[in-house]
């Protein structure tokens, strides 16, 4: 029963990586670069099942070319007058907010409940 | 007369490890509701539990010397669910069923607890006999 609290908190603790990408990737939507090479790239979290709950193998940086857009007046601009911003899909961004933001409600719910439970079991007999 | 005291508390003593052990599978599928490929479990309880009041009362199996932990005397229990929507990333974990079927292993945990509680306040009545 003790093993529910470390599949719970491996669930919590992925989604919270993946709440944290998505805020690094809206933080960054606008954050333009003169390089093409050195913009950011959008994160994404690769989850794997493993005994015992679930972990998180690696952040994947997106491989979407950054979008090039013609603003002379910039200050990061290249020689041509180009900026590069990162492709950032912020309504995506907002939806995998949203679904890690329940998935991470319901781990902490069976962590709630599988604690209760754990506190009676404990009491009995008495 | 006799009293078995193992075959006293057996029947609720089984249905809460195996409870346990179900509560475990479904916070896995819950964990893993966002994982790629994940295809979601459960245990068939009346068939554990069948199979564990009908088996020979036998000692706790003793820890390997080898130091692997002992085999799940559950394992053969532990089915795969069939999906009734299933998802293009392979995944089988439907969070709602699942969180219901949570909900009620929790609820049936307790009451075993209860019935497990109440068989020994009636032992403990006979003992002191007051």
């Amino acid at each position: 029963m003790f093993k529910i609290l470390d599949v719970a908190g491996s669930g919590l603790a992925a989604q919270q990586l993946r709440l944290n990408t998505v805020a690094s990737n809206l933080a960054n939507a606008d954050t333009v670069s003169g390089d093409p090479a050195a913009v950011y790239r959008a994160r994404h979290v690769k989850f794997q099942a493993v005994e015992g709950g679930v972990r998180v193998t690696g952040v994947v940086e997106s491989q979407a070319e950054p979008l090039k857009r013609h603003e002379p007046g910039n200050p990061l601009a290249d020689e041509n007058g180009f900026v590069y911003a990162p492709r950032v899909d912020a309504v995506g961004e907002m939806v995998n907010m949203i679904s890690a933001s329940r998935s991470y409600q319901n781990n902490l719910e069976v962590m709630n409940t599988s604690k209760e439970l754990l506190l009676r079991t404990l009491m009995m007999g008495q | 007369m006799a009293l078995d005291l193992d075959a006293y508390l057996s029947l609720h003593a089984n249905a809460l490890s195996i409870r346990a052990r179900r509560a475990e599978v479904l916070a896995n599928n819950l964990a893993n509701a966002d994982t790629p490929g994940f295809k979601a479990r459960d245990i068939d309880f009346a068939a554990a539990l069948k199979a564990a009041t009908s088996a020979p009362a036998s000692p706790p199996a003793a820890p390997n010397t080898n130091g692997t932990p002992p085999a799940d005397p559950l394992a053969p229990f532990i089915k795969y669910r069939l999906p009734s929507q299933p998802s293009l990333d392979g995944n089988t974990v439907e969070v709602d069923s699942e969180r219901a079927a949570f909900m009620d292993n929790a609820v049936r945990y307790q009451a075993s607890l209860t019935f497990l509680n109440s068989r020994i306040k009636s032992l403990m009545q006979a003992l002191t006999g007051e």
